[in-house]
This record gives structure tokens, sequence and C-alpha cells, in this order.
């Protein structure tokens, strides 16, 4: 599964300053009919992006990033995994903020998305640099844990073992839970109400 | 051994292995699924020829996108109705119990799984719903997880977490009348914050909590996960006993009292070691209603609105992005905000206790003229107790609708949507920039005593007002 180890990203980034931005605005819960995965970016921060003629998804300046900046609690609420897979598919591989809301956190690693973090000052610069210098190219280094760009650079925080998930590409980890299914087992029956309390 | 939690007690007894990664596979006692969050798990699945690993732990209901006010198929809505089909078939191809209309038994899915017994203490409990916390009610851990991680319980039983830290909240004293759960958790996330509980499972206890009925404390487990807290608890004890023997999938006779002295085991030890402790006292709490755009963002009935400038860094932007969107002024009273729509009902607030206090507050008064107001039970069971006691016609005598179970009007994916920029006080859980079903919509939380005498008055209202206690 080597092929499946992320171990950096590079690109330019999209600046997306606020704090507590939450599942049902970057995916509002009407766009969640869909069977499929497909298409769903087109739903990202839709309901925003109408009533915001400079939002920052549809800036040119930022077209073909790679990598989100975010503030606080990013992803909190809804647990619709419909929120990472719109800004997966949108073109974003990394994001750096402040903190993250858990299940959110849960369904970017699962999906590949590695999340990283960086304090609210480090952020607020890095969103004030990218809004003037949009052309910056950053690399989220996982290995080093930096976020560099061009003679700068600065450390950024991850939870060591989602780091080392990605690290070692085994974020996308179905095939690992299968192999242990008999252990699976093994617990299950060891718990008194797989029993139905019958001894 | 002791000094254990709750918390460390049910993750030690079902950790499965630990990965490479340093996290934990946990194992999944009870997985609950719904129409929204499980197509793209089964389509990935049967593209695989993958099978359930354990078919007969998975119970699946319809409450999301389902029509509160008519039982027709197929539904009006295209999308709707292929999502409602493709549950059916995959519940079908795999072999999944499914609580639909036909069994009487279908409802929202965090009211049917302790309703039915299904939710037990000791148990951990995933769904594809952030709400899932609502079963930490009966002594369990209940995972809101993503569609990806329904695939894995799906095919494995299992899911990849990494340990929460526990952080216990004493809700001490009493409550003074006429302040609810609903007030106690508003409170909670208040003091607490939206980001307070990132990285923590929540402990509810003190003497409060020891006092709540089960109901009340789901509602305040509900609520866990907006005050960012993944998992809320309630330590089970002779209410959470009371409240479960007798329903259909809880243990019987002998098997039963096994199960009580297994669900006593499973408490957290007199002695257990708090990552953090936090102590509220239950009478300085009044009737909460939100005035912002985020849960947190919550005053006393009686209060004024806050000044931005007393929040720190972002949240005072929050705050004023909150007071534009919501169209109020700091140092406004919150009382009396003018109100178009009051929804009593959803996950948070749905179950026969809470009908119940919305009709006391609604018997004899009818809903203002200018307001629309939609009651929709939790479950079809609450709906038939609530038609037994007759409450649906106290609330269609005062001018209210009497939906079906589901969803209805907390997120905007059934007919049950605001329109425009309407306002409304509800008993949902989340008053987020387009929520309930319209971008421009403006949602004011409440408890179903405030939702109900806010519809009588046409604008925000302590209960007390209405009912004099």
């Amino acid at each position: 599964m080597s092929d499946q180890k992320i171990t950096q990203v590079r690109g330019r980034a999209i600046p997306m300053p606020g704090d507590d931005i939450d599942t049902d605005r970057i995916t509002p819960a009407r766009f969640l009919t869909a069977l499929t995965w497909k298409g769903i970016e087109k739903a990202l921060f839709c309901d925003e992006r109408e009533n915001t003629p400079d939002h920052p998804i549809d800036n040119p300046n930022y077209k073909g990033a790679k990598i989100l900046f975010v503030g606080k609690n990013f992803g909190s609420g809804s647990s619709r995994e419909h929120a990472p897979q719109a800004i997966k598919r949108f073109g974003i591989d990394a994001i750096v903020g402040v903190s993250f809301a858990e299940i959110f956190a849960g369904n970017s690693l699962a999906i590949g998305m590695p999340l990283m973090t960086a304090s609210a000052e480090e952020i607020q610069k890095l969103i004030a640099h990218t809004q003037k210098n949009s052309e910056t190219e950053y690399t989220a280094d996982l290995e080093t844990l930096t976020l560099s760009w061009g003679d700068e650079s600065l450390s950024v925080g991850m939870l060591e073992e989602r780091r080392q998930s990605f690290l070692k590409g085994t974020w996308n980890i179905l095939a690992i839970l299968r192999a242990n299914l008999p252990q699976v087992r093994e617990v299950a029956e060891g718990l008194p109400y797989m029993r139905e309390f019958q001894d | 051994m002791s000094e254990r939690t709750l918390y460390d007690k049910i993750w030690d007894s079902h950790i499965v292995a630990q990965l490479e990664s340093g996290q934990y596979q946990l194992f999944i006692g009870l997985h609950l699924i719904h129409e929204v969050t499980t197509p793209q798990a089964f389509a990935s699945m049967k593209e695989t020829g993958s099978k359930m690993a354990f078919p007969e732990r998975t119970v699946a209901t319809a409450d999301h996108i389902t029509p509160t006010l008519t039982k027709l198929r197929p539904f009006k809505d295209d999308l709707a109705e292929s999502m409602m089909s493709a549950l059916e078939q995959n519940v079908d191809e795999f072999g999944v119990r499914f609580l639909n209309w036909a069994s009487g038994k279908q409802g929202i899915v965090h009211v049917i799984g302790p309703e039915l017994g299904l939710s037990q203490p000791g148990m951990t409990i995933a769904c594809g719903d952030s709400h899932t916390s609502t079963h930490g009610a009966v002594g369990s851990l209940g995972f809101g997880i993503g569609t990806t991680e329904v695939g894995f319980v799906l095919e494995t039983q299992t899911i990849v977490l990494n340990r929460l830290k526990v952080h216990r909240i004493n809700v001490n004293g009493e409550l003074n009348k006429g302040v609810y759960a609903k007030d106690v958790i508003l409170r909670i996330i208040h003091d607490l914050g939206i980001k307070g509980g990132l990285g923590n499972a929540y402990e509810y206890a003190g003497k409060v909590i020891d006092e709540m009925g089960m109901e009340g404390r789901m509602t305040v487990c509900n609520m866990s996960i907006e005050g960012g807290a993944r998992i809320g608890y309630v330590n089970p004890d002779q209410t959470t006993f009371d409240y479960l023997e007798g329903r259909e999938f809880t243990p019987k006779g002998e098997a039963f009292e096994r199960a009580k002295d297994y669900w006593k085991s499973v408490a957290s030890d007199a002695d257990a070691e708090y990552d953090q402790v936090t102590d509220i006292e239950g009478g300085s709490i009044e009737p909460m209603v939100t005035w912002g755009i985020n849960p947190g963002q919550s005053v006393g009935i009686s209060e004024n609105l806050p000044d931005p400038k007393s929040f720190e860094g972002e949240d005072i932007k929050t705050a004023e992005r909150g007071y534009e969107f919501m169209a109020l002024k700091p140092g406004d009273k919150i009382a009396g905000t003018k109100i178009d729509v009051a929804f009593l009902g959803s996950c948070t607030n749905s179950r026969i206790s809470d009908l119940r206090e919305g009709a006391r507050v609604m018997k004899g008064n009818k809903v203002n003229p200018r307001v629309r107001m939609l009651v929709v039970p939790g479950s079809q069971q609450v709906q038939a107790q609530a038609e037994e006691e007759g409450l649906h016609e106290i609330f269609r005598e005062a001018g209210a609708e009497w939906g079906n179970a589901g969803c209805s009007m907390c997120l905007g994916m059934n007919p049950d949507k605001l329109v425009g920029a309407e306002r409304s006080i509800s008993s949902s859980n989340r008053n987020f920039i387009g929520r309930q079903g319209s971008p421009r919509g403006r949602t004011h939380l409440g408890s179903p005593a405030t939702v109900a005498a806010s519809a009588i008055e046409g604008c925000l209202t302590n209960p007390a007002d209405v009912v004099g206690d």
C-alpha cells in the first residue's frame, strides 16, 4: 500500500478566515440527497458563495490551490462526510487550521486528506500573506511537520497517530480492519450483551 | 481495577487492536443507520462484493428526508424518493432489520434507539449522524461517524479512533421551576463554549442530572456535539434501569438481572480520575434561547443581548456576524423578538415528555395568528402515545400542525423548511446559517415550553409568563 503514502502536499493556498465554519455552511443539507459523491464539490459553500461576490472559493487568484487555510473549530456540527468530500473533490489536498472538529478530522483521515494545526496568530499571518500574494507556493510536509514557502517556514502540529497513518499509507484502513476480523469476533464473544446476557 | 471512568471501561472492553499508526480499532456493539449517510457505503460494498460482518447488529430507519405531513409514496421530491428506495433495496439485499412506517416503530434514529431498548449501558453505538451522542444518556458511548466509517462498521463492525479525555460536568443543586434539560445543556455550551469539548468526552453528573428523567438526559447528551464533545454520557443508575425494563430489545427475566449487574459495573468508579471537572449551579440556570448563529451564542430569556466586545479574538467577529445575520442589536432584550415559525420536534426534543410540556403550555391557548407552528413527534410510538393522551388535539385546537415522525424542520432535508428570512423558535439543536432549509432563515433554539410560549405570544417568551409558574 506504499502508493497510498502521503508525505507532502505542495501548491498554492485558499485563505478562509473565520472560526467555527460548520458543515452546514460547507455543504448545506439540501445537497445531501445524492446517492454518490460525484459532483458534491458543486455544493461547496454554495449558499454563501451565492451571497458573497468575492468568496475565496470563487476568487480566480486562488484557482487550482491545493491547500486551505482555516481558523478554529473548522468542520463543526453535522457528521456529514459530504463536507470533506466536497473540499477534496474541489481539489484541496490538505487543510491547515487552528483546530478541527473531531468527526470532521476522522472523516478527513478516512478519505486521505491531512489536517495540520498552527497557532491563531500564525494562521492569521498566513491568511493575510496569501490574500496579498496568492501566487505563493506552500509545501506542507508531514515528515518534518513544517509548512514552508519562499525562505520561510513554520512548525505545524498533527495528531501523531493520524500523521503516522498518512506517512505509512495506512489511512485507507479498510483492508487492515478486515484482516483483524478474527480478533473482532473474539472481542464480540467477550461482551455480555452480545450473548444477550444468557450466561 | 478502580479509578476508571465509564468511558475508560467501555473503551477498554471494546478494543480490537492497536493499529500501526497508534490509533485503536474499536468494536461497535450497535450500528444505527438511516437513508442519508449510507448509500455511498452500501454502493462501495456492492462494487467490491463485500459482506456485512454482523448484519444482526445494524438496525435501519428513515428519518431525515421523510415528509411529515403525508405518507404517500413516491415522495414528491425525486431525489428523496430515490434515497428512500436505495435504503429499502440495501436493507433487503444485506438482510438488515428495517424499522419502517409499516413496522410502527419508525422514527428519528436517536429517539427509537433508547425507546426500543436497542441502546443499552456499556455498549459502543455508532451512527452516521453527529447526534449519536444522545445514546450516552443510557450509559453507552455513542459515536457520530462519516460515511466511509459507516462502511467500516458494515464490513467489520469496527471503527478507528483516538482516545478522548474525560471532562466531568457537575450540575449541582436544584433547577428552578420552568427550567428544563434543554436550558441546562444550552447553559453548559454557553459557559464552556462550542469549542470547549474538542478532544473530550463529557460526563454529566451532579444532583440535577441524577434527578433528571431519561428523556431529559437524552436532551443533554444530544447536544454534547454542539459543545464540541463527540461523546457525552450519564452514568447508568436506577433511573436508567427503570427506563429500560420491559422495552422490546431489553433482556427479560433473569437475563435482565444479569444485565443490570453488568450495567452497574460500567459506571464510573467513585474515585475515577478526570482530566477536567466543571461545576455549574443548577439554581442559576434560567430558560435559555440562542440569539446568534451557533448554539453557544445564547442568553437567559430575561437578559439583554451581549456586547460583541465582551468576547475574545475571532469570537468578536462571530458575534458581529451573528448580529448581522439575525438582525438583532447588542443591548436589546431577547424576550419580545417577533417570530414567524415555531417548531417543536427533532432528536433533541421530540419525546413524550417534551410534547407533554409543550401541550401543558399550549392548553387553552391559541398559536398567534402570525405564527406557523409545527409539532412533530420523534417516533411513531411517541406519536401513538401522544395521541392516546390527546396531546395532538391540544396542539391542533391551538392552531398548530401535527406531523408524522421524522427530523422535520431541524435540517431542511424534507418539505418542512423555513422560507426566505423567516425567524423561528425551535426545539432542535442547531441555529447555523441555513440550517432550517432557507439560506436566510433565522433560528432561535429553546426548550419545548419556550417554543410553545413563544408560539402563543408571537415572540420569544419565558414559558413562566404564560403558565404562571
